[in-house]
């Protein structure tokens, strides 16, 4: 239960915020995903075996909106990664906490990715700890930890969660 | 080729080329080389990797390793002293370690409770006398006829390697000289792990192997690397190989190239029509490619590959051992241990951990091989009696060089490959 009280319209606007950057990465369009995080933001993918450990080493770790964006345009025009769609289906979107105008939310994922054969695989399961913020009337990732059960990545990993 | 039977009979035809510059497609997809790789490689008279001691800091501690496929605990016993055994009951064959690390006082197998030390030796057996005179095992089932399974183990470094064969030569002495200077070089002093990764990839485990001797793909395949200038084709560098040829590392010197010779180093098909300065990216925020020089001979990228499963990096500031397991002919895992060194400052660890962006499943520098690797896989099927080619750099002798334009360090690990596995080579120059 979340600690601080919640209205309807923030929880909605939260909940918003979270399926957008789902929808935004199934729908290729890394570049305005990257307009999800706040300035200045964190995004890191890591896993749960190294989170439970306490190890410092991320799958992904971004620090910056600068990073952020670094990372989107590598992917674009240096990384040569194995093609394929992706699907994210998102729940359990729980707001744990608020605290002077940050929200601490918690999503459970599953990324499923498709070949171009038309084979569809579950890639990534886990969890999102986010910070979010509002920030000019749109509520934001100030940051974003993607943590990752499945620490085994099935070929590599390209596309952000 | 013919593939052998694993039950000793050998090859009917010979590797093809006495130059080994070609490579028959079967070793990548066959299940029956497959097994006789675990027999005469991975059991074979070769040290493989098993962990990091930094892994066992104090007494009673274990993890789960592997030799190829085989499944082995590392311990450190009661005296301080590194054991390894196979992680199969020796009653009926269950995994006696469940974790995958941890500090126990002992192994115990939860089928019927069968008790080892942190050596390996069985100490108790549940019911061993029977319950009120009825049962229990006969009179001459003795405890240590029944120890699990141990492997010689010998340290470098703080690298923990075992081994099945007896007649396996002596760590230092199987890595070769060339190879133990540049491990002198990398764990100079204690390391600290800061993170591991898994990668599963959909081809044969000879593939990585080759292209992790391969430094002709690296500014090909790599594009992230060779567009910000940590490597190039035309950096100072080169591939230096141990005695035997059975190791290698690939050494590269940063910002040892100018603009000049820039055109060369992008004049692949995919840069065509392009400036180089195009090919360039700049970075928003370059701090990911920024840190502290930590040694003093130019190295900027080191990429040892010791046979049979091990690659030890530095790229940059990034150290990591990458452990090769096999899981089937079409399947292996990598395994990363990121490390760094055990009094390494917050701004150093944050540099490591921002640089390691670089390299791992989600590498910037390294996720393509994964798909490399695969795309070879996907297309064996009818490929019998059909080979690769590996002439770049000539197909003279197998030694060292001093440029990174070559495939010589893979000819290298396959003459190594068949004198374990007992093929013979072709004396056909052609």
């Amino acid at each position: 239960m979340t600690k601080n009280k919640v209205t309807a319209e923030q929880k909605l606007a939260i909940d918003d915020l979270v399926y957008e950057s789902a929808r935004r990465i199934d729908e290729d369009r890394l570049e305005e995903w990257t307009e999800l995080f706040a300035e200045p933001c964190n995004y890191t993918i890591t896993t749960r075996e190294n989170y439970d450990q306490g190890l410092p080493v991320a799958l992904m770790s971004c620090d910056s909106p600068g990073m952020l964006r670094d990372r989107v345009l590598s992917l674009r025009h240096a990384n040569i990664f194995n093609i394929h769609l992706t699907r994210h289906v998102v729940g359990n979107v729980q707001v744990l906490e608020v605290s002077d105008g940050v929200f601490t939310v918690n999503s459970s994922y599953a990324v499923y990715q498709t070949d171009p054969e038309g084979a569809s695989t579950l890639f990534s399961v886990g969890r999102c700890l986010d910070e979010v913020v509002e920030e000019g009337g749109e509520y934001k990732f100030r940051s974003r930890q993607v943590i990752a059960d499945t620490w085994g990545v099935p070929i590599l990993l390209a596309t952000p969660i | 080729m013919s593939t052998p039977k694993a039950n000793g009979v050998e090859a009917q035809q010979q590797w093809p080329r006495a130059d080994l510059s070609r490579v028959p497609y079967d070793v990548y997809h066959s299940q029956e080389v497959f097994n006789l790789e675990r027999e005469r490689i991975f059991e074979g008279a070769t040290w493989s990797y098993l962990a990091l001691e930094a892994e066992l800091p104090e007494p009673g501690t274990f993890i789960v390793s592997s030799v190829g496929d085989i499944p082995v605990v590392v311990t450190r016993d009661e005296e301080g002293e590194i054991h390894a055994v196979v992680n199969r009951c020796k009653h009926r064959g269950a995994a006696v370690c469940r974790e995958r690390r941890g500090k126990t006082d002992g192994l115990t197998c939860v089928y019927h409770q069968w008790r080892y030390d942190l050596k390996g030796k069985l100490t108790g057996v549940p019911f061993r006398r029977g319950i009120k005179g009825q049962g229990g095992m006969p009179k001459d089932f003795k405890l240590d006829e029944h120890n699990l399974d141990a492997l010689k183990v010998s340290c470098y470094r703080g690298l923990i390697f075992g081994t099945f064969s007896d007649e396996t030569p002596p760590l230092e002495e199987f890595l070769g000289k060339e190879m133990i200077a540049l491990l002198d070089r990398v764990f100079h002093k204690p390391v600290k792990v800061l993170g591991y990764n898994k990668q599963v990839v959909p081809a044969n485990w000879k593939l990585y192997a080759e292209n992790t001797k391969d430094p002709y793909h690296a500014s090909l395949l790599h594009l992230f690397h060779a567009t910000f200038g940590l490597y190039r084709s035309t950096l100072k560098g080169g591939v230096t190989l141990d005695e035997s040829g059975m190791h290698s590392a690939i050494f590269a010197k940063k910002g040892t190239d100018d603009e000049s010779t820039l055109g060369s180093a992008f004049s692949s098909t995919r840069f065509q029509g392009l400036e180089a300065e195009d090919t360039r990216f700049k970075l928003e925020d370059p701090s990911i490619l920024s840190g502290p020089v930590e040694f003093d001979d130019g190295i900027s990228t080191l990429i040892m590959y010791l046979f049979p499963s091990l690659v030890v990096q530095q790229i940059g500031n990034t150290l990591a051992t990458r452990k090769v397991i096999p899981h089937a002919p079409d399947k292996f895992e990598l395994y990363w241990t990121y490390f760094g060194y055990a009094d390494d400052d917050a701004e150093l660890e944050q540099c490591r951990v921002k640089q390691a962006n670089l390299i791992g499943p989600a590498g910037l520098i390294s996720m393509e091989d994964g798909e490399a690797t695969r795309l070879v896989q996907m297309t064996l099927q009818g490929t019998e009696g059909q080979h690769s080619v590996l002439e770049m750099g000539g197909r003279g002798p197998i030694e060292t060089v001093d440029h990174l334009v070559s495939e010589t360090s893979i000819r290298g690990m396959w003459e190594n490959y068949c004198r374990f596995m007992g093929y013979e080579v072709s004396h056909d120059e052609k």
